[in-house]
């Protein structure tokens, strides 16, 4: 969306100075909240604030046929809104591209980490696995969705319970929850994504930050041992992005991992 | 068996912890959360502004358009997101029940977008809706006349209930579960939603009025007191 000229030029100049409207340095993101159970019939559900920024994600799960190429294992997908309940510049109606490029860079962070085991969501080989299915509502758009989205999708999963599996019928029993928590391994995504102005980089942008920027990119990071695995990366919008500015911002990546991850890893942990 | 005590050990006239909060989305011009117990709903009002596509713009008058929208992991098994038919219909009549009371003529030509969402279901979600709505619309500074509440009032075998919750939405025992959700104005106390579901006999709809009158009464000082900045949560006593 167009914003003021002015607006620009103001955050542009600033930026010359590796300084923010809001007094942040480039690579500082915005005070983030975490919570859990926003609605106790999800298997597990999170609202994320960071700033403004709102998103709500729920987890429920169904019993499916596994696909045919992976007879043993379960499935997830992931759903992405931005309804116009979050911002005047989105309308009614399916899901349009913007959203849907949100929930495929979650779900490629998700799946490509293999964080789910899989495995373990198998029921009877061929026939019966579950599916884990993740919705994303975004409640207020000030920038970023893309960091709330990832973040609110891990804290779902990570505080999910399984359903109960009725062994006689065959079928779920809904609204009922066992003690048993989703299975995930020790593959953790955090997701981050580096929004390009004018030669500078920025990440947590606000609205009209995320406004005056051409480019972005979104990393999503594991570090299930010593080393950090990236799992997943997107770049997005028109604007290309240079080589070298690619490899500063793959290690910037590092360092904001470890300044921002362990905290938030142990506010989840705390929500569990 | 007849029906002597609700499944949460309420009183037949007593209503859920009640949950009510304004202002809690920044971007839009007026919002609130409103939950009966654990179901939970948010609603947003953006406008008035300039209704498109154009020829729907009504020459004399603003109009409400109100979207509802029950996010698939708010039911205990996963609803497909986006509109259905049901959605379609509660939006309709949430809208009627709030434009009744807002002083539409003000805003020829534009529209106020309603956005309702239900993040946690257990019955009566288009009562706790309409609430947040109003709540939302009041806090946007949009000209009311008066405000409405809403509240569903049931009949449950031969009992009157105040706000009726999911396990007694499928009591199918002795006369079976009678589901009526109304929306009342705060000081006309002219009812503008009414549906019902089920059976009552004509001799006993009054009683039905009669109660969602008190309840309505009750609820309409929440939204008061949440809009003058309280923010109030007795969901969980």
């Amino acid at each position: 969306m167009k914003i003021p000229n002015i607006n620009i030029k103001k955050i542009e100049n600033l930026l010359k100075e590796d300084k923010r409207l809001d007094g942040r340095k480039p690579f500082d993101y915005r005070d983030i909240i975490i919570e859990s159970g926003i609605s106790n019939n999800a298997e597990g559900s999170s609202r994320v604030r960071i700033g403004k920024t709102e998103v709500i994600v729920g987890v429920k799960m169904a019993i499916q046929e596994p696909y045919p190429d992976h007879e043993d294992e379960g499935t997830m997908m992931v759903g992405m809104e931005f309804n116009p309940i979050c911002d005047e510049r989105y309308e009614a109606g399916p899901p349009k591209i913007n959203a849907i490029e949100v929930a495929r860079v979650v779900d490629r962070g998700i799946r490509e980490s293999k964080v789910i085991d899989f495995k373990k969501l198998c029921i009877k080989e061929g026939e019966k696995v579950w599916c884990v299915m993740i919705d994303i509502y975004c409640i207020n758009d000030d920038g970023n969705v893309f960091d709330a989205s990832a973040l609110g999708a891990i804290t779902a999963l990570r505080v999910a319970k399984m359903p109960v599996y009725d062994e006689k019928t065959e079928k779920v029993k809904f609204g009922e929850f066992t003690k048993n928590p989703l299975p995930l391994t020790e593959n953790i995504t955090f997701s981050m994504t580096f929004y390009k102005i004018k030669d500078k980089f920025i990440i947590d942008p606000n609205r009209d930050e995320e406004d005056t920027s051409e480019a972005r990119i979104t990393i999503a990071i594991s570090c299930p041992k010593k080393d950090k695995i990236i799992n997943a990366m997107q770049k997005g919008g028109i604007t290309p992005i240079l080589t070298d500015d690619l490899n500063k911002i793959v290690l910037e990546s590092e360092k904001v991992y470890e300044a921002v991850y362990p905290n938030l890893n142990k506010k989840i942990e705390g929500l569990k | 068996m007849p029906y002597t005590k609700r499944p949460d050990k309420r009183k037949m006239d007593e209503i859920r912890g009640i949950r009510a909060e304004v202002g809690i989305i920044p971007n839009a011009n007026g919002s609130a959360l409103f939950a009966f117990g654990d179901t939970v709903a948010i609603a947003a009002v953006y406008g008035p502004k300039p209704l498109h596509p154009q020829h729907l713009q009504e020459p004399d008058t603003g109009i409400i358009r109100c979207v509802y929208n029950m996010l698939p992991f708010s039911v205990t098994e996963r609803a497909r997101p986006g509109p259905s038919r049901r959605s379609k219909e509660i939006g309709l009549v949430s809208g009627n029940a709030l434009a009744a009371v807002v002083d539409l003529k003000r805003f020829p030509g534009t529209v106020i977008d309603v956005e309702i969402m239900i993040l946690q279901a257990n019955a009566s979600t288009r009562c706790a809706g309409i609430n947040a709505a109003a709540m939302a619309l009041a806090d946007a500074g949009i000209v009311m006349k008066e405000m409405v509440t809403s509240v569903s009032i049931g009949k449950i075998d031969d009992k009157i209930v105040t706000d009726v919750v999911g396990d007694e939405e499928y009591y199918s025992e002795g006369e079976g579960s009678t589901d009526i959700p109304f929306t009342i104005t705060s000081n006309s106390k002219a009812i503008t939603h009414l549906q019902l579901d089920g059976k009552i006999q004509v001799s006993r709809f009054k009683e039905a009025v009669e109660a969602a009158q008190k309840a309505c009464a009750k609820v309409l000082d929440y939204q008061i007191r949440a809009l003058k900045g309280e923010k109030i949560d007795e969901t969980k006593k």
